[in-house]
């Protein structure tokens, strides 16, 4: 992977220097430390930082079609370059390079701005058109690539791999949007465009952006669809495992293409697990595998990860974390992951990316994505559950199915009428398109109660913002894809594959790839009926019913464990920068928090030895420590 | 009488069983006239799972009232229940 910049002074006129565009291209040097390129254009400049992965010697960037009047600079793969090079070239075009990037290029030559239907790939593309002087802007379909860009007033664009680019331009000023944090403290991400900074935007994934002279034009060129709840077409279980197995092993086929050594993550859960079980059966005898192990056995999964390591025999390296190392290396988590965030879990990632990186690996393959696709969250289950009971608002048998899914419903002591009031909010809501996440979200909005009055306006509601960004046709669909498509188009793209994803991976210069994100396997599974991702309470049952016979019973059978790292433990009175961020005086002088309310807070988990105090507080801890922290490097420190 | 055979949906049944619960998945024989909560298959939160599932498949909905053994217990009754209603 790599990192792009670029400036566009499309109004003024006014030349671009490669002057403005180092700092740019070198604050993102993380992603991409082999090399840096540039190309200027009168008004138009592109930066590249490199990360040689494919084409090693021949794959320098920008890359030009055969006339040079077009030029791309590009972050990510294109897996099917092969095969897209195969075909432009029986039309025509010539390559001087091996590598996909200059697949992109001959690709628009042939087929204009339609030339992204074509790439089957992780990408944040800028492409620039010197005859019509138009700069294309895009990103790929579900958001595994970031892209961010700032319009200033006099018209210039200025775009970035990260917003740390486009802040190291010195053009825009850092100073926090709070309506972003509003909605990161609601929603736990931004809708795009919106982030945490003001005048710098997100380009959502699955989107366009065309700039030249005559303005700017967004649009959407692919989009999450899903039949409507009676439109499935009556075909048997078999039909839907033999092809989405197919796919499957396509997908993971064309993710191994690499002239560098690529390895798995292995975390111990069925995705993963399935990725390097195919890797290993199919691809590679050799392969090496990564984990993550916590000194907290409640977070811990190494039994699992070492019953498959042993069941299909890799080279596994692991690396422990503990509340120390989460600690101290949460400071430069934010760093990357430019937003507060309500969890720790990116942390034992970036370490783990670090194990990685110091193993002389580059790029790693991960189970992201099976969990949206296939149903493999508990909050699809809740939704089921609640529709269940809901049904029958009346019953009290109904809602015990709750424990099935969080024992602690029946374990804890608050007894069944706090639990029942809980879950029980808003209950025969059933016609809400956001049914599904209305709980979450609420509990999550209570955070804010730690924000000083009226810093986060309190007016603000960010339902609006959601409704125009979200499809119109989501009440069409089935429930299960309903909540679905609200993961895959917020919580996938906005935590999962950028906090938790690419920026801890490219913090370390190793480069993600994601079987289950192929937009092949994507749409075939949107078209599976939702009886075979979720049956009863077994998650993700069609791929339980293709790989079982690959993977250990303890590992296919296995329920869930969401992927958690603790909070508290790792934060407070610990004698580190995050730590540190709960003194008062930093508190007060920050200015975001009520420092009572984080006193009282911190207090509680002294009195309570550091053990959680519940969800909400634990989210609380987590959203002060990092909003402090996107203060202390990003406005305070400026540390670019 | 239901639309749907006793044996296609006793086979359902039986597989729902043996792909949800562990101690399902164990036996070599489930027989339909045997308590599943007596013989240990399925808990009462196990029921309430397969009538989640038996509401969806068939577009269902069964009152708190008829959540009772004489219904449910065993697969005979359930089958029985299931055509009933209509399934």
């Amino acid at each position: 992977m790599c990192g792009i910049t670029g400036i566009y002074r499309v109004k003024s006129g006014e030349p671009v220097s490669k002057q403005e565009l180092i700092p740019m291209t070198e604050a993102l040097r993380h992603r991409g430390p082999d090399e840096y390129g540039y190309y200027i254009n009168g008004n138009l400049g592109l930066g590249h930082s490199r990360l040689s992965i494919i084409d090693l010697s021949g794959g320098s960037q920008p890359v030009y079609n055969e006339d040079k009047s077009i030029c791309v600079v590009f972050n990510g793969e294109i897996f099917n370059y092969i095969e897209l090079r195969e075909l432009l070239q029986t039309k025509g075009h010539r390559f001087y390079t091996s590598g996909d990037t200059e697949t992109i290029v001959h690709a628009y030559e042939e087929f204009g701005a339609d030339f992204v239907d074509h790439l089957n790939g992780q990408f944040a593309i800028a492409l620039w058109d010197v005859k019509k002087r138009e700069l294309i802007l895009t990103r790929d379909r579900v958001g595994i690539l970031p892209l961010y860009y700032s319009l200033l007033n006099d018209g210039t664009i200025i775009f970035a791999s990260e917003m740390k680019g486009i802040l190291a331009s010195g053009l825009i000023h850092p100073e926090i949007d709070f309506a972003g944090v509003n909605q990161v403290f609601s929603l736990w991400v931004n809708i795009p465009p919106r982030t945490v900074f003001k005048g710098i935007n997100e380009l959502a994934p699955g989107k366009m952006l065309t700039i030249s002279e005559s303005g700017i034009k967004e649009r959407r060129y692919w989009g999450y669809i899903f039949p409507g709840i009676n439109e499935y077409e009556d075909k048997p279980l078999s039909y839907y495992t033999s092809r989405l197995e197919e796919l499957i092993y396509d997908s993971v086929k064309l993710r191994l293409r690499a002239d560098v050594t690529v390895a798995s993550y292995l975390s111990g859960g069925l995705d993963s697990s399935i990725v390097s079980a195919l890797v290993k059966k199919h691809h590679n005898r050799d392969l090496v595998t990564f984990s993550v192990g916590f000194s907290d056995e409640a977070f811990d999964e190494r039994a699992w990860q070492m019953e498959m390591v042993n069941h299909i025999g890799t080279d596994h390296r692991m690396v422990n974390a503990d509340y120390d190392s989460i600690s101290a290396s949460f400071s430069e988590v934010i760093f990357h992951a430019e937003k507060p965030m309500i969890r720790s879990a990116p942390a034992p990632l970036f370490i783990l990316s670090r194990l990685v990186r110091e193993n002389g690996i580059k790029v790693v393959l991960t189970g992201e994505g099976a969990d949206e696709f296939f149903g493999g969250y508990n909050i699809f289950k809740e939704d089921m559950i609640r529709r269940f009971w809901a049904r029958n608002p009346e019953s009290v048998k109904r809602p015990k199915l709750l424990s099935a899914l969080y024992p602690y419903v029946s374990r804890s002591g608050r007894g069944n009428a706090f639990w029942n009031s809980f879950f029980g909010k808003g209950l025969t809501d059933t016609g809400n398109p956001h049914y599904s996440h209305s709980i979450r979200w609420g509990n999550t909005s209570q955070v804010k109660r730690f924000f000083n009055d009226g810093l986060l306006d309190e007016g603000y509601d960010a339902a609006s913002e959601l409704e125009e960004y979200l499809s119109q046709d989501i009440m069409k669909w089935h429930p299960l894809c309903r909540a679905q498509y609200l993961e895959a188009s917020l919580f996938l793209p906005g935590y999962l594959l950028s906090s938790q994803g690419d920026r801890m991976l490219m913090a370390n210069s190793v480069e993600g790839r994601f079987p289950f994100l192929d937009h092949r396997v994507i749409e075939f599974a949107a078209t599976i009926p939702p009886e075979y991702k979720i049956r009863g309470l077994n998650e993700k049952y069609i791929l339980k019913k293709i790989y079982g016979g690959i993977l250990p019973e303890s590992i296919s059978s296995r329920p869930k464990q969401p992927y958690r790292a603790p909070i508290a433990r790792s934060f407070i009175d610990r004698d580190t920068i995050a730590s540190s961020m709960f003194d008062g005086d930093t508190i007060r002088r920050y200015g975001y928090f009520n420092p009572e309310s984080v006193e009282l807070l911190l207090n509680k988990y002294r009195k309570n030895n550091g053990t959680s105090t519940g969800e909400r507080n634990d989210m609380a801890i987590a959203g002060i420590v990092s909003m402090q922290l996107l203060h202390h490097h990003f406005i305070e420190k400026r540390s670019l | 009488m239901g639309s749907v055979q006793s044996a296609t949906l006793t086979d359902l049944i039986i597989t729902f069983l043996r792909e949800n619960f562990i101690a399902a998945r164990s036996l070599k024989e489930i027989k339909t006239d045997e308590s599943l909560l007596d013989s240990g298959i399925i808990d009462s939160t196990g029921i309430l799972e397969l009538i989640m599932f038996l509401e969806d498949k068939f577009n269902i909905t069964i009152e708190d009232e008829e959540l009772m053994p004489e219904n449910l217990d065993t697969i005979q009754n359930l089958v029985s229940f299931l055509s009933s209603k209509g399934v």
